[in-house]
């Protein structure tokens, strides 16, 4: 019995060193760019992980800087991530309320096709997206930018969503339709409430998804005022790897630090929309 | 007897609207009727040019006007605009039939002695029987010029001879060539050496992320679920960290990281009297770190879908598998992996299709360099999709991106159509109603 009792102790003992060796491996690089944040000076080496001195300068001179207009990038991300959020959620519940509760000719092909468009990489239509906005005089415009995340949220969210809405079952708006109730009246007081998991899902990826994306911004975007966050830190390090390390890692933490907390807030309703896809297979 | 659909019909072909005048449906008719001018008017003072457009793409050069360049036509604007009038067309023919069919049927309804429905009555009748079409006609708009418009383009630029330095516009033009982009592609030496190279490479990196990040996934989830481990949420919620920080953010952060001279990593190496990596600047060493920095972002996203697995696995499945004297292992051999293999292998396989246009790691960690010597434009650790985008935004090669682009479509369209058409979901959907 005590063998037993020894084996499971090493089996435990090992698994937490390799816990610890796991956790340690995923703190360290935020753990690195917060310390690097807060170390006098500008560059990237420095011979202990622990500062020995301490500093906020980095993070004024973000909002200070002639050449870095971090504030400026703020308001102009947040602006276009607000915007493309309510935009874009409301088109995918269109798209999936109507998928998941209408039977219409062609419903099939139409799902295949959102399928298949939203496996296209992205920049490949670019070029033409960057022709049209220019034919539309909407170069160098947050509104291009919020127009074209919003007009593909469809594609990524829709799946998802109507994975949700065929959860949802069908007698509770069976139920409403025979008390009169339009299709409208059905969505917004029967589906809308019972979809707050999907709602906060989708807000949440929509959301985000300006912060991220860079690619398409620092095409459309031209000029340094109306840049976006990504654009920004983007560049900062390709023109100054190590010149300027310290602002770039205070930039870095402002932008990370609040995604980071909402995200680890929502976990589990990503859990749940990650594991949505899965558990059907 | 057949007198009101007949009518309606012809009246209907002839100009949009007046069959429904002729039924008595006078706002729907209206409409229609403004449609049509509109409509009409729009394709008079386009379609020509739009046809023109699209079979010369232009052809008037650059040219010189009393010792001054005057520019000629822009073979790529041409070609937008008559794509864009085109698909006008499609709609305007979409909205023409609707309209014929629509006149017929409430002709044919008032044979049958039935009144045409006013408008308020049409209305009503859209919202209750036609209202996911309705629905859906906005976001499809959105699609239809933001996303298969942009790819119909790009198609045909995979036709063009469109590339620096000779078919620029507006300074030059642009010429149709038919499939002489992927004949060189595929086999003109210069071309087809950094194709062949870059597509290897590509599936080579797909294979390993994948695995890599699934198997390590699946390792950690096991770790933590194991019976016995204490604060199970706590480790769990530490390991998510790395899903959690914006990619933009952590791959720029890792370059840093491994930064050769001055990164921690090659510092740390040192400081144990190992001698520093070339981690990002040599061929093989810059593959691997793009692979072990892809684990550190994938991991959390596997293990967070496998613990969702492993809380579904029945337990008694567990108990039987006690009941005939099965040690640990043979247990999982036999009960966990084939379960959790069953449930994820759906997600595995978009996985691998998502790792094939993984384009923000490569590009924010390494921007696929370094760069190789012999290739057209593309470093070691390119995929198929930066290189693309090399191709594009800084060689201007935009019919040689636009095949690469169409090649790798077809890869990962044929992965997700396969893959969604088995799924249960697709199959079997209707069961829930």
């Amino acid at each position: 019995m005590s063998g037993l009792k020894m084996r499971n102790f090493l089996r435990l003992t090992a698994s937490y060193i390799v816990l610890v060796i796991l956790a340690i491996g995923a703190i360290y690089p935020a753990l690195w760019i917060i310390l690097g944040s807060v170390r006098p000076g500008k560059s990237l080496y420095s011979k202990t992980l622990l500062p020995e001195s301490y500093t906020l300068k980095h993070y004024s001179e973000l909002f200070t800087s002639q050449s870095v207009l971090f504030g400026q990038w703020y308001m102009n991300t947040l602006k276009v991530a607000i915007f493309s959020m309510l935009l874009g959620v409301l088109l995918t519940l269109l798209t999936s309320y109507a998928v998941s509760r209408f039977r219409f000719r062609g419903r099939k092909t139409a799902l295949s096709t959102v399928l298949v468009l939203g496996m296209f990489p992205g920049f490949m239509s670019m070029i033409a997206i960057f022709l049209l906005l220019k034919e539309l005089n909407l170069l160098d415009t947050h509104i291009a930018l919020i127009i074209v995340y919003a007009s593909g949220a469809p594609l990524g969210g829709t799946l998802i969503a109507k994975g949700f809405f065929d959860t949802i079952p069908r007698s509770l708006d069976e139920a409403a339709r025979i008390d009169g109730a339009t299709n409208f009246a059905v969505f917004t007081k029967i589906i809308l409430p019972l979809s707050k998991p999907i709602l906060t899902y989708m807000a949440l990826t929509q959301f985000v998804g300006p912060w991220v994306d860079f690619i398409f911004a620092k095409l459309v975007l031209r000029t340094k005022e109306k840049w976006t966050l990504a654009v920004g830190m983007w560049d900062m390090v390709n023109a100054n790897q190590n010149s300027n390390f310290t602002l770039f890692a205070a930039g870095a933490v402002l932008i990370a630090v609040p995604i980071t907390i909402l995200f680890m807030f929502l976990q589990r309703l990503l859990v749940d929309g990650l594991t949505s896809g899965a558990s059907k297979g | 007897m057949d007198r009101h659909r007949n009518k309606a019909t012809v009246l209907s072909i002839l100009c949009m609207g007046l069959g429904q005048l002729y039924n008595r449906q006078f706002i729907k008719g209206l409409l229609f009727l403004i449609f049509e001018v509109f409509g009409v008017t729009y394709l008079i003072n386009n379609l020509p040019r739009a046809l023109w457009g699209i079979v010369t793409l232009g052809d008037t050069p650059r040219m010189l006007v009393k010792g001054k360049w005057v520019d000629g036509d822009h073979s790529i604007f041409i070609l937008i605009s008559s794509l864009i009038t085109l698909l006008f067309l499609v709609v305007f023919i979409i909205v023409y039939v609707m309209n014929v069919r629509d006149a017929r049927k409430v002709g044919h309804e008032r044979e049958l002695g039935k009144r045409a429905n006013n408008f308020r009555q049409s209305i009503r009748y859209v919202l209750d029987y036609k209202f996911a079409v309705a629905f859906l006609s906005i976001p499809a708009i959105g699609i239809l010029f933001f996303t298969i418009m942009p790819i119909i383009f790009m198609v045909l630029l995979a036709f063009t001879n469109y590339s620096a330095p000779k078919h620029i516009p507006p300074a030059m033009l642009v010429d149709w060539v038919g499939f002489g982009t992927f004949r060189n592609l595929l086999a003109l030496k210069t071309w087809s050496h950094t194709f062949y190279g870059v597509l290897t490479w590509t599936i080579i990196w797909a294979i390993l992320s994948t695995i890599t990040t699934y198997f390590g996934g699946m390792l950690v989830a096991l770790l933590i679920n194991q019976k016995g481990i204490r604060f199970k949420g706590v480790w769990r919620t530490i390991l998510i960290l790395p899903y959690a920080i914006p990619q933009i953010i952590s791959l720029l952060v890792m370059r840093n990281l491994f930064n050769g001279q001055f990164g921690p990593v090659n510092q740390y190496l040192q400081y144990f009297g190992l001698g520093g990596l070339p981690w990002l600047t040599d061929e093989f060493w810059a593959r691997v770190t793009v692979i072990l920095v892809n684990m550190w972002v994938g991991i959390p996203v596997s293990m967070i879908l496998i613990m969702g697995v492993l809380t579904t696995i029945p337990r008694d499945m567990y108990e039987a598998a006690e009941v005939d004297g099965a040690s640990g292992f043979q247990k999982f051999k036999i009960v966990t992996l084939p379960m959790i293999l069953f449930t994820t292998a759906p997600t595995l396989i978009m996985q691998f299709a998502g790792n094939i246009n993984n384009f923000n790691m490569i590009f924010l960690l390494t921007g696929g360099d370094p760069v190789k010597g012999d290739y057209q434009y593309a470093g070691a650790t390119d995929l198929l999709v930066t290189w693309l985008y090399k191709l594009t935004l800084t060689q201007n090669k935009y019919n040689m991106a636009s095949a690469v682009g169409i090649i790798i479509f077809l890869i990962i369209a044929s992965f997700s159509i396969y893959n969604y058409r088995r799924t249960a979901s697709f199959k079997e959907e209707d069961m829930i109603q």
